[in-house]
């Protein structure tokens, strides 16, 4: 058996392309069982998201089954093969099995670590195991393809350090505050720019919220959707001791926070230190801010900056999970390997002869006074009785090879005769995951 | 005593590996070196331990008289501290400092004579180890406290200037190394007065003089002053973060002077000179 995968991706196509071979989450049905109907593939599963589609396949003709899919995605969205053919890519045997893995442990995505798409595979697989396309191959690589993803979020910092502009805001008040659940945030300017950022805020635990803003009802009605208080925007600048995270975005076309004020502020807060976060353009706050001592001045050209800082650090992390990757390629290459019947027939066999030496040994140890004849005898008995037993399962195991269930038997005779199989520990299926809090919008 | 040597020596190797280990995890990205360098530190400590108590127990006295015991027991006092620092605040850069200090201390150790030094009359009172105990205390407190400060000032240039290198994700927050600083100060203060007192009370009762203007006694006096003023300051006029930080590494420098320069470079009374007679 061999895992196929035929596909295309963010990185082979565009949207335009990406969007008309989509399949319809919510009837994922019909799609899975017409594939399933060709007769190339025995078990299959369609990963469908907006960056990108993933056919995957377990078959015996690995070609045959390449070409069929590669036919069914196009005519399945009535288009012709030439269409798409140049934006499709197609891996079979270990290439394919690298694919998911790394797929799954986010690798391929266009926001390298980003966690959805560990969930969106986990939804995919939910489906195929729901509509009985995934067979005992699919099941097996795709827990597989889920602890390979785990071990890459556990064992790297891949998805650490926040890769969205709000999120890093939040990051960066940390490596400052340490904590913010006992820091006040204060935004200036009701704009929606702000309100995201302050959400994030609001979401990560702040302890109070002000609100302040040239229409009053405008700070009013946010501050109580923040559960927070509304300050005049005539004397904001007094509430501003109070604030230890200020976010500002007003349409004010000059600086509302000039260098002198914030001295002051900082003096009546005995200095401890303020963040500040100016996401207007243009800028609110003066950038000579950021050089008065315990004042941290930001604009969105710098938090784009640190995304970009984070993101390169991201990609140190990724050739540590690339490692961890190819370590758990060669497990599930080797136990798929194990599916074949004739070397299941011959560890079978094996093993028998093992214990028919042994007993025998046992035996002779035991009845010294036997003559070479009787010797000969009980040989050949006990020899007639392993080749009566295994006569059935070896002619069994040998027909499946040519129906759906073949690699069932194999399992099964692997597993009650204790044949030695590669070690593989992930067979166990894990709950889904929580794919975590931080960017927005993959889908 | 050979014993004892080997046990120092055993003691500064591990400290070395600890070294290493905490160079490749803060250069290398790699959380386990770092991990396991506290480990080695750990044990490194234990066996540090063990050689000042066969130490103690063979000569008679707390190991603090000569040059080479109060090196040994500056960098036992700096590591033993810091593993206390550590069980606080987990943070685990602080020894990548700390941990390199102590095993120059151990290494000047060894170039110095580790024979025990004759029982000098004027040693013979117990002010004498409660006033060195106390002061190296007090000095592996400062020694964190720099530490902190100079973790403070990268993190904050780079806070500032929003260039990150890789260090800025393993350092902690301003907010912790702040914290840090004032921890010191409140510890590390009222021991360094102390240490002070006592060794005027000392001083009366070997010479007939509380204080003599000897040249350790004189710079001692003046980093008092500066931690004092950092303490007042921190409390009424709220100076903290970099002011803090780069007062913390100031005083420890002036510390290192008093203790080092004066004992090299100038002779007075504190000079290990004087005590052994050598």
């Amino acid at each position: 058996m061999h895992i196929v995968i035929v596909g295309l991706s963010h990185k082979t196509a565009p949207v335009e392309i990406r969007e008309r071979l989509a399949f319809a989450p919510t009837a994922m049905q019909r799609p899975l069982q017409k594939m399933l109907e060709l007769s190339s593939v025995a078990e299959g599963l369609i990963v469908s998201t907006c960056n990108r589609v993933e056919l995957c396949a377990a078959t015996k003709e690995p070609d045959l089954a390449i070409a069929a899919m590669r036919r069914f995605l196009a005519e399945y969205h009535e288009l012709s093969p030439g269409e798409i053919d140049e934006h499709l890519y197609d891996y079979q045997g270990e290439d394919a099995i690298r694919h998911l893995f790394r797929v799954a442990s986010s690798l391929d995505s266009m926001v390298l670590g980003e966690p959805q798409i560990l969930g969106q595979i986990k939804t995919a697989y939910g489906y195929a195991a729901e509509f009985k396309t995934a067979g005992l191959i699919l099941n097996r690589f795709l827990h597989k393809a889920f602890s390979v993803a785990k071990r890459v979020r556990t064992e790297t910092a891949i998805a650490s350090n926040a890769v969205s502009v709000s999120f890093a805001a939040v990051e960066l008040a940390r490596k400052i505050f340490d904590q913010i659940d006992n820091k006040t945030v204060m935004i200036i300017g009701a704009g929606e720019m702000c309100e995201l950022a302050a959400r994030h805020f609001v979401t990560n635990g702040v302890a109070k919220v002000l609100v302040t803003n040239r229409t009053f009802e405008r700070a009013e009605k946010l501050a109580t959707e923040f559960n927070g208080r509304a300050v005049p925007f005539d004397h904001f600048i007094e509430h501003l001791v109070e604030a230890d995270i200020v976010l500002t975005s007003t349409g004010a076309p000059n600086f509302i926070l000039g260098q002198r004020h914030m001295e002051d502020v900082l003096k009546r807060r005995k200095n401890r230190p303020m963040f500040l976060i100016d996401i207007a353009v243009p800028r609110d706050i003066d950038p000579k801010v950021n050089r008065l001592d315990n004042a941290y001045l930001y604009d969105v050209d710098d938090l784009q900056g640190v995304v970009q800082a984070n993101l390169k650090e991201r990609k140190k992390e990724a050739s540590k999970a690339e490692a961890i990757v190819d370590q758990e390629i060669g497990q599930f290459h080797q136990w798929l390997a194990n599916l074949e019947v004739k070397p299941t027939i011959i560890a079978l066999r094996r093993k028998l002869e093992e214990i028919r030496q042994q007993e025998l040994d046992k035996t002779f140890g035991n009845l010294k006074n036997l003559s070479g004849k009787d010797r000969k005898s009980i040989e050949a008995m006990a020899n007639a009785i392993i080749n009566k037993i295994l006569h059935q399962p070896t002619t069994a195991l040998k027909q499946s090879q040519n129906d759906a269930s073949g690699n069932d038997y194999v399992d099964a005779v692997r597993t009650l005769f204790d044949l030695p199989a590669p070690a593989d520990d992930d067979n166990e299926i894990r709950p889904l995951d929580d794919p975590g809090q931080e960017e927005q919008g993959v889908t | 005593m050979t014993v004892n040597i080997l046990l120092f020596k055993v003691t500064l190797l591990v400290y070395f590996v600890a070294t290493l280990f905490y160079l490749v995890g803060v250069i290398s990205r790699r959380d386990r070196f770092r991990q396991n360098a506290v480990y080695l530190l750990i044990g490194g400590f234990v066996l540090h331990c063990l050689t000042l108590a066969v130490r103690w127990i063979t000569t008679g006295a707390i190991p603090v008289a000569s040059l080479h015991e109060s090196l040994s027991f500056f960098a036992w006092s700096l590591v033993g501290i810091y593993l206390i620092f550590y069980l606080r605040y987990r943070t685990v850069m602080l020894g990548a400092f700390i941990t390199p200090l102590a095993l120059v201390l151990m290494i000047i150790g060894t170039t110095t004579s580790a024979q025990a030094p004759a029982l000098n009359p004027m040693l013979d009172s117990w002010w004498f180890p409660v006033h060195v105990t106390l002061a190296f205390l007090g000095h592996a407190i400062f020694a964190i406290a720099a530490a902190a400060g100079i973790m403070y000032l990268l993190q904050e240039r780079m806070l500032k200037s929003k260039k990150f290198s890789g260090l800025f994700y393993r350092l902690p927050s301003l907010d912790t190394l702040d914290s840090m600083n004032y921890k010191c100060l409140t510890f590390g203060f009222p021991l360094m007065t102390m240490g002070i007192i006592s060794g005027a009370i000392w001083a009366n009762s070997a010479w007939g003089g509380y204080w003599r203007w000897d040249p350790k006694e004189t710079w001692a006096l003046i980093s008092w002053f500066l931690y004092a003023a950092l303490l007042h300051g921190r409390l009424t006029v709220g100076w903290r973060g970099r002011r803090a930080a780069i007062f913390a590494i100031i005083g420890f420098g002036f510390l290192l002077f008093t203790f080092f320069g004066v004992n090299l470079f100038l002779s007075g009374e504190h000079s290990f000179r004087n005590f052994t007679g050598q």
